[in-house]
Protein backbone atom coordinates (compact mmCIF):
# COMPACT_ATOMS: atom_id res chain seq x y z
CA UNK A 1 0.00 0.00 0.00
CA UNK A 2 0.82 3.85 -0.38
CA UNK A 3 3.00 5.07 2.41
CA UNK A 4 2.91 8.65 2.76
CA UNK A 5 -0.55 10.20 3.24
CA UNK A 6 -1.17 12.48 0.27
CA UNK A 7 -3.63 15.55 0.52
CA UNK A 8 -6.24 15.21 -1.36
CA UNK A 9 -9.05 17.64 -2.13
CA UNK A 10 -11.85 15.92 -2.82
CA UNK A 11 -14.09 18.86 -3.98
CA UNK A 12 -11.74 20.02 -6.94
CA UNK A 13 -11.56 17.93 -9.67
CA UNK A 14 -8.45 18.82 -11.97
CA UNK A 15 -9.19 16.77 -14.67
CA UNK A 16 -12.78 16.16 -15.87
CA UNK A 17 -13.53 13.54 -18.55
CA UNK A 18 -16.53 12.46 -19.80
CA UNK A 19 -18.39 10.32 -22.45
CA UNK A 20 -14.83 10.09 -24.43
CA UNK A 21 -14.60 8.55 -27.86
CA UNK A 22 -11.51 8.33 -29.84
CA UNK A 23 -11.49 5.64 -33.43
CA UNK A 24 -8.16 5.63 -35.85
CA UNK A 25 -10.62 4.85 -38.78
CA UNK A 26 -12.08 1.54 -38.01
CA UNK A 27 -10.03 0.68 -35.11
CA UNK A 28 -11.97 1.57 -32.24
CA UNK A 29 -9.85 2.79 -29.08
CA UNK A 30 -11.66 4.67 -26.48
CA UNK A 31 -15.22 4.11 -26.14
CA UNK A 32 -16.90 6.17 -23.47
CA UNK A 33 -14.25 6.93 -20.94
CA UNK A 34 -15.16 8.91 -17.63
CA UNK A 35 -12.84 10.06 -15.41
CA UNK A 36 -12.16 12.37 -12.51
CA UNK A 37 -8.87 13.78 -11.37
CA UNK A 38 -8.89 15.70 -8.14
CA UNK A 39 -6.37 18.06 -6.51
CA UNK A 40 -3.62 16.32 -5.10
CA UNK A 41 -4.48 13.36 -6.06
CA UNK A 42 -2.68 10.13 -7.83
CA UNK A 43 -4.75 8.45 -10.38
CA UNK A 44 -3.41 5.37 -11.99
CA UNK A 45 -4.43 3.78 -14.90
CA UNK A 46 -3.84 0.01 -15.98
CA UNK A 47 -4.45 -1.83 -18.70
CA UNK A 48 -3.31 -4.25 -21.16
CA UNK A 49 -1.14 -3.42 -24.50
CA UNK A 50 -3.23 -1.34 -26.92
CA UNK A 51 -5.90 -0.42 -25.15
CA UNK A 52 -5.28 2.98 -25.26
CA UNK A 53 -4.07 4.59 -22.66
CA UNK A 54 -1.32 6.47 -24.29
CA UNK A 55 -4.23 7.40 -26.54
CA UNK A 56 -6.11 8.92 -23.70
CA UNK A 57 -3.07 11.23 -22.37
CA UNK A 58 -2.49 12.43 -25.45
CA UNK A 59 -5.69 13.42 -26.01
CA UNK A 60 -5.71 15.13 -21.95
CA UNK A 61 -2.33 17.31 -23.42
CA UNK A 62 -4.39 18.27 -26.45
CA UNK A 63 -1.87 16.32 -29.22
CA UNK A 64 -5.04 14.24 -30.40
CA UNK A 65 -8.29 15.43 -30.45
CA UNK A 66 -11.13 13.06 -29.55
CA UNK A 67 -14.19 11.99 -31.69
CA UNK A 68 -16.57 13.10 -28.92
CA UNK A 69 -16.66 14.01 -25.67
CA UNK A 70 -15.61 16.46 -22.92
CA UNK A 71 -12.05 16.94 -21.63
CA UNK A 72 -12.10 19.70 -19.10
CA UNK A 73 -8.69 20.15 -17.53
CA UNK A 74 -8.40 22.94 -14.92
CA UNK A 75 -11.69 24.45 -15.87
CA UNK A 76 -10.38 24.89 -19.67
CA UNK A 77 -11.62 21.94 -22.63
CA UNK A 78 -8.55 21.13 -24.45
CA UNK A 79 -10.01 20.67 -27.48
CA UNK A 80 -11.58 24.46 -27.37
CA UNK A 81 -8.86 26.17 -26.91
CA UNK A 82 -7.06 28.24 -29.70
CA UNK A 83 -2.96 28.10 -29.84
CA UNK A 84 -2.20 30.51 -27.47
CA UNK A 85 -4.64 29.48 -24.49
CA UNK A 86 -3.45 25.50 -25.64
CA UNK A 87 0.44 26.73 -24.91
CA UNK A 88 -0.60 28.44 -21.25
CA UNK A 89 -2.67 25.29 -20.79
CA UNK A 90 0.46 23.45 -21.35
CA UNK A 91 2.55 25.01 -19.30
CA UNK A 92 0.87 23.52 -16.24
CA UNK A 93 0.58 20.25 -17.31
CA UNK A 94 3.91 17.98 -17.54
CA UNK A 95 4.19 14.70 -19.73
CA UNK A 96 6.62 12.04 -19.25
CA UNK A 97 6.73 9.88 -22.69
CA UNK A 98 6.77 6.36 -23.17
CA UNK A 99 10.06 6.70 -24.19
CA UNK A 100 11.37 9.18 -22.36
CA UNK A 101 10.96 11.54 -25.60
CA UNK A 102 14.80 13.20 -24.75
CA UNK A 103 15.94 16.11 -27.59
CA UNK A 104 18.95 13.52 -28.63
CA UNK A 105 21.08 16.44 -30.20
CA UNK A 106 21.02 18.51 -26.97
CA UNK A 107 22.92 17.50 -23.48
CA UNK A 108 21.04 16.91 -20.49
CA UNK A 109 21.67 20.68 -19.07
CA UNK A 110 19.96 22.03 -22.48
CA UNK A 111 16.90 19.19 -22.66
CA UNK A 112 16.32 20.49 -19.26
CA UNK A 113 17.28 24.27 -20.08
CA UNK A 114 15.06 24.18 -23.60
CA UNK A 115 11.61 24.58 -22.03
CA UNK A 116 12.29 27.18 -19.46
CA UNK A 117 14.59 29.61 -22.48
CA UNK A 118 11.26 28.89 -24.58
CA UNK A 119 8.83 30.01 -22.45
CA UNK A 120 10.45 32.63 -20.71
CA UNK A 121 12.40 34.70 -23.22
CA UNK A 122 13.79 36.97 -20.18
CA UNK A 123 15.14 34.41 -18.11
CA UNK A 124 18.98 35.19 -17.29
CA UNK A 125 21.57 32.15 -17.44
CA UNK A 126 21.95 31.80 -14.09
CA UNK A 127 18.71 31.43 -12.95
CA UNK A 128 18.39 28.95 -15.36
CA UNK A 129 21.63 26.64 -14.59
CA UNK A 130 19.89 26.99 -11.20
CA UNK A 131 16.43 25.89 -11.78
CA UNK A 132 18.25 22.83 -14.13
CA UNK A 133 20.67 21.91 -11.08
CA UNK A 134 17.65 21.88 -8.53
CA UNK A 135 15.60 20.14 -10.43
CA UNK A 136 17.99 17.24 -11.05
CA UNK A 137 19.11 17.16 -7.48
CA UNK A 138 15.45 16.65 -7.22
CA UNK A 139 15.20 13.35 -8.98
CA UNK A 140 18.80 12.75 -7.59
CA UNK A 141 20.78 13.09 -11.08
CA UNK A 142 23.02 15.67 -10.61
CA UNK A 143 26.22 14.30 -11.94
CA UNK A 144 24.46 13.97 -15.36
CA UNK A 145 24.45 17.34 -16.16
CA UNK A 146 26.48 16.77 -19.10
CA UNK A 147 25.81 13.70 -20.88
CA UNK A 148 23.85 13.25 -23.95
CA UNK A 149 20.82 11.03 -23.74
CA UNK A 150 22.16 8.77 -25.54
CA UNK A 151 24.73 8.28 -22.90
CA UNK A 152 22.30 7.44 -20.14
CA UNK A 153 20.29 4.31 -18.88
CA UNK A 154 16.65 3.46 -19.61
CA UNK A 155 16.00 4.33 -15.76
CA UNK A 156 18.34 7.52 -16.09
CA UNK A 157 16.31 8.65 -19.44
CA UNK A 158 12.99 7.93 -17.44
CA UNK A 159 14.18 10.30 -14.71
CA UNK A 160 15.44 13.42 -16.78
CA UNK A 161 12.61 13.21 -18.97
CA UNK A 162 10.58 13.38 -15.63
CA UNK A 163 13.07 16.17 -14.56
CA UNK A 164 12.34 18.21 -17.71
CA UNK A 165 8.38 18.31 -17.23
CA UNK A 166 9.17 19.33 -13.20
CA UNK A 167 11.56 22.15 -14.48
CA UNK A 168 7.97 24.29 -15.70
CA UNK A 169 6.44 23.52 -12.22
CA UNK A 170 3.47 21.84 -13.33
CA UNK A 171 0.56 21.18 -11.72
CA UNK A 172 -0.71 18.18 -13.33
CA UNK A 173 1.49 14.86 -14.29
CA UNK A 174 0.84 12.91 -16.75
CA UNK A 175 3.11 9.48 -16.50
CA UNK A 176 3.45 7.00 -19.54
CA UNK A 177 4.44 3.87 -18.38
CA UNK A 178 7.24 5.16 -15.62
CA UNK A 179 8.29 1.82 -15.07
CA UNK A 180 8.48 -0.08 -18.39
CA UNK A 181 11.26 -1.96 -18.78
CA UNK A 182 13.06 -1.42 -15.73
CA UNK A 183 14.45 -3.87 -13.47
CA UNK A 184 12.33 -4.46 -9.91
CA UNK A 185 14.81 -1.63 -7.58
CA UNK A 186 15.08 0.67 -10.51
CA UNK A 187 11.68 0.35 -10.82
CA UNK A 188 10.82 1.20 -6.83
CA UNK A 189 13.34 4.28 -7.44
CA UNK A 190 10.93 5.59 -10.06
CA UNK A 191 7.96 4.44 -7.59
CA UNK A 192 9.43 6.77 -5.41
CA UNK A 193 10.36 9.49 -6.92
CA UNK A 194 6.52 9.70 -8.25
CA UNK A 195 5.43 10.18 -4.70
CA UNK A 196 8.30 12.64 -4.20
CA UNK A 197 7.20 14.75 -6.81
CA UNK A 198 3.53 15.00 -5.96
CA UNK A 199 4.74 15.88 -2.28
CA UNK A 200 6.94 17.68 -3.15
CA UNK A 201 5.57 20.26 -6.43
CA UNK A 202 2.03 19.36 -5.10
CA UNK A 203 0.88 18.02 -8.10
CA UNK A 204 -2.04 15.66 -9.39
CA UNK A 205 -0.86 12.84 -11.65
CA UNK A 206 -2.24 9.91 -13.45
CA UNK A 207 -0.26 7.36 -14.13
CA UNK A 208 -0.50 4.87 -16.87
CA UNK A 209 0.98 1.41 -16.32
CA UNK A 210 0.77 -2.25 -16.42
CA UNK A 211 2.71 -3.40 -13.87
CA UNK A 212 1.16 -3.49 -10.33
CA UNK A 213 3.75 -2.88 -7.92
CA UNK A 214 3.83 1.02 -9.77
CA UNK A 215 0.18 0.88 -8.77
CA UNK A 216 0.21 -0.17 -5.61
CA UNK A 217 2.65 1.96 -4.37
CA UNK A 218 1.91 5.17 -6.07
CA UNK A 219 -1.92 4.95 -6.49
CA UNK A 220 -4.45 6.48 -4.54
CA UNK A 221 -6.92 5.30 -6.78
CA UNK A 222 -6.59 2.43 -9.49
CA UNK A 223 -8.83 2.94 -12.91
CA UNK A 224 -8.67 -0.52 -15.17
CA UNK A 225 -9.06 0.01 -18.41
CA UNK A 226 -10.84 -2.75 -20.80
CA UNK A 227 -11.92 -2.82 -24.20
CA UNK A 228 -12.07 1.44 -24.32
CA UNK A 229 -13.77 1.73 -20.94
CA UNK A 230 -12.61 2.01 -17.25
CA UNK A 231 -13.92 -0.94 -16.24
CA UNK A 232 -13.23 -0.60 -12.44
CA UNK A 233 -12.61 2.38 -9.94
CA UNK A 234 -11.64 2.53 -6.64
CA UNK A 235 -8.80 1.96 -4.45
CA UNK A 236 -6.31 -1.41 -5.12
CA UNK A 237 -7.83 -3.55 -2.44
CA UNK A 238 -11.19 -2.46 -4.01
CA UNK A 239 -10.18 -3.12 -7.63
CA UNK A 240 -8.54 -6.41 -7.27
CA UNK A 241 -11.08 -7.97 -4.80
CA UNK A 242 -13.46 -8.47 -7.65
CA UNK A 243 -14.92 -10.91 -9.27
CA UNK A 244 -14.46 -10.10 -12.90
CA UNK A 245 -11.86 -12.98 -14.81
CA UNK A 246 -10.19 -10.78 -16.81
CA UNK A 247 -8.93 -8.39 -14.18
CA UNK A 248 -7.83 -11.00 -12.00
CA UNK A 249 -6.04 -12.89 -14.72
CA UNK A 250 -4.17 -9.50 -14.92
CA UNK A 251 -3.56 -9.34 -11.05
CA UNK A 252 -2.59 -13.48 -11.00
CA UNK A 253 -0.05 -13.17 -14.07
CA UNK A 254 1.66 -9.74 -12.42
CA UNK A 255 1.59 -11.51 -8.60
CA UNK A 256 1.27 -15.17 -8.87
CA UNK A 257 2.90 -16.72 -12.12
CA UNK A 258 5.76 -13.67 -11.51
CA UNK A 259 5.62 -12.13 -15.16
CA UNK A 260 6.45 -8.22 -13.44
CA UNK A 261 5.39 -5.92 -16.22
CA UNK B 1 -6.04 24.63 -31.83
CA UNK B 2 -4.32 23.22 -34.64
CA UNK B 3 -6.15 22.40 -37.43
CA UNK B 4 -6.31 18.84 -38.74
CA UNK B 5 -5.86 18.74 -42.64
CA UNK B 6 -9.04 17.41 -43.91
CA UNK B 7 -11.27 20.42 -41.86
CA UNK B 8 -13.29 23.27 -43.00
CA UNK B 9 -14.31 22.91 -47.25
CA UNK B 10 -12.45 19.71 -47.23
CA UNK B 11 -14.57 18.25 -44.79
CA UNK B 12 -16.96 16.14 -46.99
CA UNK B 13 -14.07 14.30 -48.16
CA UNK B 14 -13.26 12.83 -45.02
CA UNK B 15 -16.62 11.58 -44.63
CA UNK B 16 -16.27 8.87 -47.26
CA UNK B 17 -17.36 11.03 -50.36
CA UNK B 18 -15.27 11.63 -53.26
CA UNK B 19 -15.28 14.89 -55.49
CA UNK B 20 -13.24 12.68 -58.30
CA UNK B 21 -11.72 9.15 -57.76
CA UNK B 22 -10.38 8.16 -54.39
CA UNK B 23 -6.41 8.79 -55.67
CA UNK B 24 -7.27 12.16 -56.95
CA UNK B 25 -8.60 12.91 -53.89
CA UNK B 26 -5.61 11.86 -51.59
CA UNK B 27 -3.46 13.33 -54.09
CA UNK B 28 -5.13 17.20 -54.09
CA UNK B 29 -5.51 16.51 -50.32
CA UNK B 30 -1.61 15.89 -49.62
CA UNK B 31 -0.95 19.47 -52.26
CA UNK B 32 -3.33 21.10 -49.67
CA UNK B 33 -1.36 20.00 -46.69
CA UNK B 34 1.59 21.41 -47.98
CA UNK B 35 0.19 24.58 -49.21
CA UNK B 36 -1.03 24.71 -45.48
CA UNK B 37 2.94 23.71 -44.63
CA UNK B 38 4.34 26.85 -46.80
CA UNK B 39 1.49 29.49 -45.39
CA UNK B 40 2.96 28.39 -41.69
CA UNK B 41 6.46 28.66 -42.33
CA UNK B 42 5.60 32.93 -43.51
CA UNK B 43 3.74 33.13 -40.71
CA UNK B 44 6.08 31.91 -38.28
CA UNK B 45 8.95 33.05 -39.67
CA UNK B 46 8.17 36.85 -39.15
CA UNK B 47 7.01 36.79 -35.68
CA UNK B 48 9.41 37.32 -33.14
CA UNK B 49 11.07 35.89 -31.25
CA UNK B 50 13.92 35.11 -33.79
CA UNK B 51 16.13 32.17 -33.29
CA UNK B 52 19.13 33.72 -34.36
CA UNK B 53 21.47 31.12 -32.07
CA UNK B 54 19.75 28.74 -33.77
CA UNK B 55 19.36 29.91 -37.42
CA UNK B 56 23.62 30.34 -37.38
CA UNK B 57 23.94 27.12 -36.29
CA UNK B 58 22.02 25.72 -38.81
CA UNK B 59 23.57 27.98 -41.18
CA UNK B 60 26.84 26.30 -40.27
CA UNK B 61 25.69 22.38 -40.46
CA UNK B 62 24.83 23.13 -44.09
CA UNK B 63 27.97 24.54 -45.40
CA UNK B 64 30.09 22.08 -43.58
CA UNK B 65 28.13 19.09 -44.89
CA UNK B 66 28.39 19.72 -48.24
CA UNK B 67 31.58 22.12 -48.22
CA UNK B 68 33.99 19.49 -49.19
CA UNK B 69 31.58 17.53 -51.93
CA UNK B 70 30.67 20.89 -53.19
CA UNK B 71 34.40 22.04 -53.64
CA UNK B 72 35.30 18.61 -55.21
CA UNK B 73 32.71 18.57 -57.93
CA UNK B 74 32.69 22.25 -58.66
CA UNK B 75 36.80 21.92 -59.09
CA UNK B 76 36.00 18.94 -61.51
CA UNK B 77 33.21 20.28 -63.40
CA UNK B 78 35.17 23.26 -64.22
CA UNK B 79 38.88 21.51 -64.95
CA UNK B 80 36.61 18.58 -67.00
CA UNK B 81 34.47 21.69 -68.88
CA UNK B 82 37.32 23.21 -70.25
CA UNK B 83 39.32 20.25 -71.25
CA UNK B 84 36.07 18.90 -73.06
CA UNK B 85 35.20 22.36 -74.96
CA UNK B 86 38.99 23.02 -76.49
CA UNK B 87 39.04 20.92 -78.92
CA UNK B 88 35.72 21.96 -80.80
CA UNK B 89 36.73 25.73 -80.21
CA UNK B 90 40.60 24.98 -81.56
CA UNK B 91 39.08 23.81 -84.96
CA UNK B 92 37.72 27.73 -85.00
CA UNK B 93 41.45 28.59 -83.78
CA UNK B 94 39.22 30.12 -80.86
CA UNK B 95 40.80 28.72 -77.96
CA UNK B 96 40.91 32.40 -76.89
CA UNK B 97 37.02 32.41 -76.30
CA UNK B 98 37.37 29.74 -73.54
CA UNK B 99 37.39 31.96 -70.24
CA UNK B 100 34.00 33.65 -71.55
CA UNK B 101 32.23 30.32 -72.81
CA UNK B 102 33.39 28.48 -69.06
CA UNK B 103 32.35 31.65 -67.03
CA UNK B 104 28.95 31.74 -68.98
CA UNK B 105 28.63 27.54 -68.75
CA UNK B 106 29.29 27.95 -64.90
CA UNK B 107 28.10 30.84 -63.59
CA UNK B 108 24.57 30.97 -65.97
CA UNK B 109 23.33 27.10 -65.82
CA UNK B 110 26.20 24.84 -63.49
CA UNK B 111 27.03 26.66 -60.40
CA UNK B 112 23.10 27.04 -59.18
CA UNK B 113 22.32 23.24 -60.41
CA UNK B 114 25.36 21.59 -59.36
CA UNK B 115 24.97 23.12 -56.49
CA UNK B 116 21.49 22.60 -55.63
CA UNK B 117 21.28 18.95 -56.94
CA UNK B 118 24.02 17.68 -54.15
CA UNK B 119 22.56 20.25 -51.10
CA UNK B 120 19.59 18.35 -51.84
CA UNK B 121 21.24 15.07 -51.56
CA UNK B 122 23.51 16.05 -48.39
CA UNK B 123 21.34 18.36 -46.44
CA UNK B 124 17.98 17.58 -47.72
CA UNK B 125 18.15 13.91 -46.78
CA UNK B 126 19.80 15.10 -43.66
CA UNK B 127 16.82 17.09 -42.33
CA UNK B 128 14.18 14.53 -43.11
CA UNK B 129 15.95 12.06 -41.37
CA UNK B 130 16.37 13.91 -38.76
CA UNK B 131 12.79 15.55 -38.12
CA UNK B 132 11.89 12.15 -39.28
CA UNK B 133 13.27 10.66 -36.10
CA UNK B 134 12.49 12.94 -33.91
CA UNK B 135 8.68 12.76 -34.88
CA UNK B 136 9.05 8.94 -34.66
CA UNK B 137 10.50 9.34 -31.10
CA UNK B 138 8.09 12.03 -29.82
CA UNK B 139 10.93 14.34 -29.46
CA UNK B 140 8.31 16.86 -31.54
CA UNK B 141 5.40 15.87 -29.44
CA UNK B 142 7.39 16.59 -26.17
CA UNK B 143 8.03 19.92 -27.34
CA UNK B 144 4.97 20.34 -28.10
CA UNK B 145 3.21 19.67 -24.80
CA UNK B 146 6.13 21.48 -23.26
CA UNK B 147 4.06 24.86 -24.76
CA UNK B 148 6.97 25.17 -27.05
CA UNK B 149 6.83 25.15 -30.78
CA UNK B 150 8.15 22.89 -32.55
CA UNK B 151 7.46 24.36 -36.03
CA UNK B 152 9.48 27.76 -35.18
CA UNK B 153 12.25 25.78 -33.69
CA UNK B 154 12.76 23.10 -35.78
CA UNK B 155 10.85 23.99 -40.10
CA UNK B 156 11.23 28.11 -39.77
CA UNK B 157 15.27 28.07 -38.46
CA UNK B 158 16.20 25.12 -41.31
CA UNK B 159 14.68 26.85 -43.85
CA UNK B 160 15.89 30.02 -43.48
CA UNK B 161 19.50 28.29 -43.17
CA UNK B 162 19.14 26.90 -46.27
CA UNK B 163 17.68 29.15 -48.19
CA UNK B 164 20.29 31.59 -46.77
CA UNK B 165 23.03 29.66 -47.36
CA UNK B 166 22.41 28.19 -51.13
CA UNK B 167 23.48 31.57 -52.80
CA UNK B 168 26.62 31.47 -50.95
CA UNK B 169 27.47 27.88 -51.69
CA UNK B 170 26.53 28.86 -55.44
CA UNK B 171 28.87 31.32 -55.57
CA UNK B 172 31.83 29.30 -53.85
CA UNK B 173 31.11 26.34 -56.10
CA UNK B 174 31.24 29.19 -59.32
CA UNK B 175 34.82 30.27 -58.18
CA UNK B 176 36.30 26.88 -57.56
CA UNK B 177 34.86 25.68 -60.80
CA UNK B 178 36.42 28.76 -62.69
CA UNK B 179 39.38 27.77 -60.26
CA UNK B 180 39.85 24.17 -61.95
CA UNK B 181 39.20 25.63 -65.16
CA UNK B 182 41.86 28.54 -64.86
CA UNK B 183 44.16 25.49 -64.07
CA UNK B 184 43.75 23.61 -67.37
CA UNK B 185 43.98 27.26 -69.32
CA UNK B 186 47.32 28.16 -67.71
CA UNK B 187 48.60 24.90 -68.20
CA UNK B 188 47.57 24.98 -72.14
CA UNK B 189 47.73 28.26 -73.27
CA UNK B 190 49.89 29.86 -70.45
CA UNK B 191 47.32 32.50 -69.68
CA UNK B 192 48.05 34.70 -66.64
CA UNK B 193 45.63 34.73 -63.90
CA UNK B 194 44.97 38.32 -64.15
CA UNK B 195 43.80 37.84 -68.15
CA UNK B 196 41.90 34.79 -67.70
CA UNK B 197 39.32 36.57 -65.28
CA UNK B 198 39.28 39.75 -66.84
CA UNK B 199 38.12 37.87 -70.27
CA UNK B 200 35.98 35.83 -68.21
CA UNK B 201 33.84 38.34 -66.18
CA UNK B 202 33.91 40.35 -69.58
CA UNK B 203 30.98 38.02 -70.84
CA UNK B 204 29.00 38.09 -67.53
CA UNK B 205 26.31 40.65 -67.28
CA UNK B 206 24.67 41.65 -64.06
CA UNK B 207 21.29 39.48 -65.33
CA UNK B 208 23.31 36.49 -65.33
CA UNK B 209 24.69 36.99 -61.34
CA UNK B 210 21.42 37.73 -60.25
CA UNK B 211 19.30 35.28 -61.98
CA UNK B 212 21.67 32.58 -60.68
CA UNK B 213 21.42 34.27 -56.93
CA UNK B 214 17.71 34.11 -57.32
CA UNK B 215 17.86 30.09 -58.52
CA UNK B 216 20.15 29.52 -56.08
CA UNK B 217 17.69 31.25 -53.49
CA UNK B 218 14.91 29.41 -54.77
CA UNK B 219 16.63 25.75 -54.71
CA UNK B 220 17.61 26.79 -51.04
CA UNK B 221 14.10 27.16 -49.99
CA UNK B 222 13.05 23.85 -52.02
CA UNK B 223 15.05 21.71 -49.89
CA UNK B 224 14.78 23.33 -46.79
CA UNK B 225 11.09 22.83 -47.18
CA UNK B 226 10.83 19.10 -48.92
CA UNK B 227 13.28 17.98 -46.02
CA UNK B 228 11.35 19.74 -42.75
CA UNK B 229 7.91 18.39 -44.50
CA UNK B 230 8.48 14.90 -45.29
CA UNK B 231 10.44 14.66 -41.86
CA UNK B 232 8.00 16.55 -39.63
CA UNK B 233 5.30 14.50 -40.89
CA UNK B 234 7.33 11.39 -40.85
CA UNK B 235 4.76 7.59 -39.64
CA UNK B 236 5.59 4.15 -38.78
CA UNK B 237 8.54 3.98 -36.72
CA UNK B 238 12.39 3.53 -37.99
CA UNK B 239 10.86 2.89 -41.37
CA UNK B 240 9.09 6.16 -41.69
CA UNK B 241 12.97 8.12 -41.08
CA UNK B 242 14.44 6.14 -43.99
CA UNK B 243 11.42 7.19 -45.88
CA UNK B 244 11.41 10.78 -45.30
CA UNK B 245 15.08 11.23 -46.13
CA UNK B 246 14.68 9.41 -49.53
CA UNK B 247 11.79 11.12 -50.36
CA UNK B 248 13.15 14.83 -49.56
CA UNK B 249 15.71 13.97 -52.19
CA UNK B 250 13.84 12.85 -54.59
CA UNK B 251 10.58 15.88 -54.05
CA UNK B 252 13.59 18.47 -53.99
CA UNK B 253 15.43 17.26 -57.19
CA UNK B 254 12.33 16.79 -58.84
CA UNK B 255 11.35 20.50 -57.65
CA UNK B 256 14.38 21.99 -58.71
CA UNK B 257 14.57 21.01 -62.26
CA UNK B 258 10.68 22.24 -62.34
CA UNK B 259 12.23 25.33 -61.47
CA UNK B 260 15.00 25.33 -63.16
CA UNK B 261 12.80 25.22 -66.40
CA UNK B 262 10.52 28.04 -65.18
CA UNK B 263 13.27 30.34 -64.37
CA UNK B 264 15.03 30.24 -67.63
CA UNK B 265 12.34 30.86 -69.66
CA UNK B 266 11.81 33.90 -67.64
CA UNK B 267 15.35 35.23 -68.01
CA UNK B 268 15.80 34.19 -71.20
CA UNK B 269 12.47 36.61 -71.85
CA UNK B 270 13.90 39.54 -70.06
CA UNK B 271 17.47 39.29 -71.25
CA UNK B 272 18.01 41.70 -73.91
CA UNK B 273 19.73 40.38 -77.07
N1 LIG C 1 -1.69 8.01 -34.19
C1 LIG C 1 -2.29 6.81 -34.31
N2 LIG C 1 -2.78 6.43 -35.49
C2 LIG C 1 -3.39 5.24 -35.63
N3 LIG C 1 -3.57 4.35 -34.64
C3 LIG C 1 -3.10 4.68 -33.43
C4 LIG C 1 -2.44 5.92 -33.20
N4 LIG C 1 -2.07 5.97 -31.90
C5 LIG C 1 -2.50 4.81 -31.35
N5 LIG C 1 -3.12 4.03 -32.25
C6 LIG C 1 -3.72 2.73 -31.99
O1 LIG C 1 -4.50 2.84 -30.83
C7 LIG C 1 -4.36 1.68 -30.03
C8 LIG C 1 -4.01 2.07 -28.62
O2 LIG C 1 -2.73 2.63 -28.60
P1 LIG C 1 -2.01 3.13 -27.27
O3 LIG C 1 -0.65 3.59 -27.67
O4 LIG C 1 -2.87 4.09 -26.57
O5 LIG C 1 -1.91 1.79 -26.41
P2 LIG C 1 -1.41 1.66 -24.92
O6 LIG C 1 -2.58 1.31 -24.10
O7 LIG C 1 -0.66 2.87 -24.52
O8 LIG C 1 -0.45 0.42 -25.04
P3 LIG C 1 1.00 0.19 -24.39
O9 LIG C 1 0.77 -0.29 -23.01
O10 LIG C 1 1.62 -0.85 -25.24
O11 LIG C 1 1.74 1.49 -24.45
C9 LIG C 1 -3.32 0.80 -30.68
O12 LIG C 1 -3.97 -0.28 -31.29
C10 LIG C 1 -2.68 1.67 -31.72
O13 LIG C 1 -2.43 0.92 -32.88
MG1 LIG D 1 1.32 3.39 -24.30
Amino acid sequence: MKKHISHIDRSTAVISIRDLYKSFGSLHVLKGIDLDLFKGENVVVLGRSGTGKSVLIKIISGLLKPDKGTVQVLGEEVDKLNTKELQALRLKIGFSFQNSALYDSMTVRENLAFPLTRNKPGISDDEVEEAVKQVLEDVGLSQAINQMPSELSGGQRKRIGIARTLILRPEIMLYDEPTAGLDPITSADINSLINEVQELYHTSSIIITHDLTCAKATGDRIAVMLNGQFNKMGSFEEVFDSDNDEINSFYNYNFIEGGSA
Amino acid sequence: MKKEPGSGKFKLWKKGAHLFSPRIDRFSMKIYDIYKFILRFFKEAFVPPYDFKEIIRQCYYVGYKSLVLISLTGFITGLVFTKQSRPSLAEFGATSWLPSLISIAIIRALAPLVTALIAAGKVGSNIGAELGSMRVTEQIDAMEVSATNPFKFLVVTRVIATTCMLPMLMMYTAFVGMMGSYLDVHSKELTSFRAFFHNAFQSITFLDISASVTRAIVFGFTIGMAGCYTGYNATQGTQGVGRAANSAVVASMFLIFIEEIIIVQIVNAIRPI
